[in-house]
């Protein structure tokens, strides 16, 4: 049994930033009024079949009542208008209280979906080098807007955190945007919401929202190069990183390895979780992941690795140290 | 209840005549009259049956979903098993099983409500048979050798591209779908012609029961619906097999093309499934209510509306996908409007019974659940017409519970109503009513078991179309409740089945009209002749057998020496004349065949095309072949007297 990170519980009606939290709040609005409508009109239909009745001819078709009846199914149709009118004008209110963040100063993040993993880039018009590129974990600080711009590079994706923000779909061959910012420090689960195929139930990601100070330090730490091995063990591991397979599909910044199919590891040491939030990034996991990925995520990209357990060991410790 | 026997119609004077009719109405006897049979009955029956199989192996599907979803991480089945198992069953209950299913209900019922002998085309209504069986094989064929679909029953692009479905998989899927299009056109031609130009005299559009009505809004929204999605699927069959680009955007090709096609269909088909769903309910109030309908124009116009607004909805399904806000505003509308037509609906039923006198039979029981169960798919439907809403609970379990919701209780319960209702008219066997109650309270526990948890489930979280989960997710316990649900509902079918199989072995008899209904099917015999009256019935009301609880009028003079149906106007229903109707062919057959070739080898190669119309076209060719008889003779019959202006029954003296 794997032992899932511990995350705050992905969950709608546990709002952690002013979009969901309005979402939630007209959601509660619709859970009253529909347990209303429900017990009023299933109330009507059970009664009406179950009341008691006067003894009468076999077959009764009134026809003076009938009258009475129509005013009253007329009256229970204008009620469900007039209902869906107040829905149509809350909802309305809503959608233009969400459409766009409030305040400036708002913060891009490009989101790329990949089978199945999310790529996540902090861009820089201004200085190329401070390009930051991770894999399946958002960093936001807390109290200012976030806004996305996604795509996809292969299938239909669909991001998705419920506790700050509903869907949007990230689609190849066209930019998607879509906004969200949180309230407090935590980290917010979420997962990949529309089918993308084999492994569309493991394709999560984490948005770590930070107080703006340690957001601060995790930018600069991110936009750092990867941390040089400083240790035999650790610079034998990089050799068989650069060696191996890996480096075909990940690339490490400040070494040859540039591979751009996988995740770029060069911060790996420092995520909480591997193969998109589906483990705890332990030197256990890592270790299994590396030996045999189709065990834990069975049809995804990356191959088998058949590693001596003194390579796998150095390799280990090479990845644990790119912080 | 008192069932009394009734000797309606008029039998002929001439009992020579009546061995007449039925010697030429009778099917060919043998493995070769079964092939060759035109007889609406007895296709309708393979329908059913054929859908009722699909019902129970997409069940199947589903109790191995919930067996892995019942514990977190669980190993039972893996994603490959998963994925084709969720595609299976979507495709199977939507294209194989609720559409059909209801479609065939309509051809077996819709002849004998509106008193004729034979749908309209009886020979294409065979074919549309067959080629819908050759289309549900090839379904499972496909899944038998490891080939099921897997990119679910919506089967987006890309993911449904040449690019990230390898193999036949996704050939076979689209393959079939054109099938089940060509079947399901077929028969709403059927029934449309059937309807308008079929009706017993007196039948005028007001007095057409509700039931009639409501397969002919669906006949009408399938002829609108199905070509886009037919359209669809040959385009992925082309990007797949002969590289065309429909739906690559790396060769200006656009993924989103094809949801707006495929939903264009698919939200219709909601209502395609749904409609016949809620014309079952109003067609057996009457006998458990003692009275007609409450407010039959307010359930008709509401019909027609649904028909109409359906087309309005596609797009909310695709609230997460780059789709203009605007534009998006549009559909929020129509999903929230059509919540005025069904609500009418459901008003005038509860009307029905508060006003009538319940008698709690198993029909009852399965329409009044279906009912409850429907209104809370509603209730959630409205809420996801909100895009804020709904982008927090699309493609999630929330969603999943919805149109369970919906489909049960809008579809499947009111099916198994119908079922009970119409059982004794089509077998002439009463089923048990401790078997039926047994499974109306299995499944309409079972059903809210299963789905209602997954409301929460999605709210928390859940995606859809996940074959696991980790357990640090805490969705186990309520995923366990939902499996437990699902063995109950699966405990209710095979209670159904058990139903079935002990009234034919030994069911009461039932008598031509066991529930003293109002409506022409039961003046017949049970079951009824191959040729349904033995004299055309004359119609004076929306309830007939109530009016003229004794004995029917009827028209006489169509000739019993060949097939002949009686064609009337379409608004008031005055005889028009007299058409010669098609005999048993086995043509049918082999055009289903030819066209089975086409698609099936199209899969394989391009030059099925080739081939597939060279052998349609012989086949077809053969069939419309004159062979020198009247087949299609029209007796115009004096226009004169139906202009008249007459009554009803005069007017049915023109034939004698």
């Amino acid at each position: 049994m794997l032992q899932a990170p511990r995350y705050a519980q992905q969950s709608m009606i546990d709002p952690a930033g002013p979009k969901a939290a309005a979402v939630y709040d007209f959601w509660l609005f619709l859970i009253v009024t529909s347990a209303v409508v429900f017990v009023v009109v299933v109330g009507a239909l059970l009664f009406g079949a179950l009341k008691r009745r006067p003894r009468a001819p076999e077959r009764a078709v009134p026809v003076d009542a009938e009258h009475r009846v129509a005013r009253i199914v007329g009256g229970a149709v204008a009620a469900t208008a007039l209902i869906l009118a107040v829905f149509l004008t809350l909802n309305w209110k809503l959608e233009r209280a969400i459409a766009a963040p409030k305040q400036g100063n708002v913060l891009t993040v490009d989101v790329i979906g990949h089978q199945w993993w999310w790529e996540i880039q902090y861009p820089d018009s201004l200085n190329v080098s401070n390009w930051i590129s991770t894999a399946n974990e958002v960093h936001i600080p807390v109290n200012r807007p976030v806004r996305l711009r996604m795509t996809s590079r292969d299938v239909i994706h669909s991001f998705w955190v419920p506790n700050l923000s509903g869907k949007k779909d990230l689609v190849p061959g066209r930019v998607t945007e879509t906004w969200f910012q949180a309230d407090t420090p935590g980290v917010y689960r979420g997962q990949c919401a529309e089918f993308c195929g084999h492994q569309h139930a493991n394709m999560a990601l984490l948005v770590i929202a930070h107080r703006p100070d340690e957001f601060r330090e995790w930018v600069a730490a991110a936009r750092a190069p990867a941390s040089e091995p400083y240790d035999s063990l650790r610079q034998a591991g990089k050799q068989v990183f650069l060696a191996g397979s890996c480096s075909l599909c990940h690339s490490v910044s400040g070494t040859p390895a540039y591979g751009r199919v996988g995740p770029d590891l060069t911060h790996v040491g420092s995520r909480r979780t591997i193969a998109a939030g589906t483990l705890p990034n332990t030197r256990g996991h890592m270790a299994g992941w590396i030996l045999d990925p189709q065990r834990i995520k069975p049809g995804a990209y990356m191959p088998p690795n058949g590693l001596e357990p003194s390579q796998l060991n150095a390799l280990l410790a090479y990845l644990e140290g790119l912080k | 209840m008192s069932a009394p026997t009734r000797n309606l119609p008029v039998p002929l004077d001439d009992s020579a005549a009546l061995t007449e009719l039925e010697r030429i109405w009778a099917p060919r006897r043998g493995f070769r009259g079964w092939l060759t049979s035109v007889d609406h009955k007895s296709i309708a029956k393979r329908y059913i049956v054929t859908a009722l199989i699909m019902f129970l192996l997409a069940g199947l599907e589903a109790a191995a979903m919930r067996a892995q979803l019942s514990r977190p991480e669980n190993t039972l089945v893996g994603p490959d098993m998963y994925n084709q198992l969720f595609s299976m069953h979507g495709t199977t209950m939507m294209f194989l099983f609720a559409v059909p299913i209801m479609i065939a209900v309509g051809l077996y019922l819709v002849p004998l409500m509106v008193g004729t002998r034979n749908v309209a085309f009886p020979r294409l209504n065979a074919c549309g048979y067959w080629v819908y069986l050759i289309g549900a094989i090839l379904l499972y064929a496909g899944f038998a050798v490891n080939s099921g679909p897997e990119a679910g029953w919506f089967a987006y692009v890309p993911l449904s591209g040449p690019q990230y479905s390898a193999g036949k998989r996704t050939d076979i899927w689209a393959q079939m779908i054109t099938f089940t299009e060509i079947a399901g056109l077929i028969a709403a031609t059927q029934l449309i012609v059937t309807i308008l130009k079929q009706r017993a005299p007196g039948m005028s559009l007001n007095r057409v029961p509700i039931f009639v009505w409501g397969m002919l809004v669906t006949a009408f929204m399938v002829i609108f619906a199905m070509p886009s999605v037919a359209v669809g699927s040959q385009y992925l069959a082309m990007d797949r097999l002969i590289s065309t680009h429909f739906f690559n955007p790396a060769e200006g090709g656009d993924a989103l093309l094809w949801q707006h096609m495929f939903w264009f269909f698919g939200h219709p088909e909601v209502y395609i499934m749904f409609i016949p769903g809620t014309a079952i309910v109003s067609a057996l109030l009457p006998a458990f209510t003692r009275r007609s309908v409450f407010g039959y124009h307010a359930v008709v116009l509401s019909m027609i509306a649904t028909g109409f607004i359906g087309f309005g909805l596609w797009v909310h399904h695709m609230f997460a996908a780059p789709v203009p806000q605007l534009g998006q505003s549009l559909f929020t509308a129509a999903s929230t409007m059509i919540a005025i037509p069904n609500g009418i609906q459901i008003f005038c039923w509860i009307a029905t019974i508060w006003t009538g006198r319940p008698i709690f039979r198993t029909p009852l029981l399965f329409a009044i659940g279906g009912i409850v169960i429907f209104i809370a798919g509603g209730l959630t439907g409205v809420m996801i017409a909100s895009i804020p809403f709904d982008l927090q609970v699309h493609d999630t379990y929330f969603i999943v519970a919805h149109f369970h919701y919906i489909i049960l209780g809008g579809v499947v319960l009111p099916l198994f109503a119908g079922i009970y209702y119409w059982f004794p008219k089509v077998t002439g066997r009463l089923l048990s009513e401790t078997l039926g109650k047994l499974h109306f309270w299995l499944m309409f526990v079972g059903v809210n078991v299963t789905f209602f948890p997954m409301h929460q489930l999605g709210m928390e979280g859940m995606p859809r179309r996940v074959y696991t989960y980790l357990e640090g997710t805490g969705w186990g316990d309520l995923n366990l409740v939902a499996t437990i649900g699902a063995v109950t509902i699966f405990a209710s079918v095979m209670t159904f089945l058990a139903n079935v199989v002990s009234a034919y072995v030994r069911g009461e008899r039932a008598p031509d009209n066991p529930w003293d209904a109002p409506t022409l099917e039961w003046a017949t015999t049970s079951p009824p002749a191959a040729f349904n009256f033995r004299n055309i019935p004359v119609v004076e009301s929306g309830a007939p057998l109530w009016d003229h609880p004794a004995e029917l009028p009827v028209v006489t003079g169509l000739r019993t020496d060949r097939r002949e149906v009686l064609l009337t106007t379409a608004l008031d229903a005055v005889p028009d004349a007299r058409h010669a109707h098609p005999g048993d062919s086995i043509w049918p057959f082999m055009l289903a065949v030819a066209i089975g070739i086409f698609f099936i080898t199209l899969i394989f190669t391009p030059w099925g095309f080739v081939i597939g119309t060279v052998l349609s076209m012989i086949a077809f060719g053969i069939w419309a072949w004159p062979r020198g008889h009247h087949d299609a003779e029209l007796l115009e019959l004096p226009r004169d007297a139906a202009a008249a202006g007459a009554t009803d029954r005069a007017r049915s003296e023109v034939l004698r």
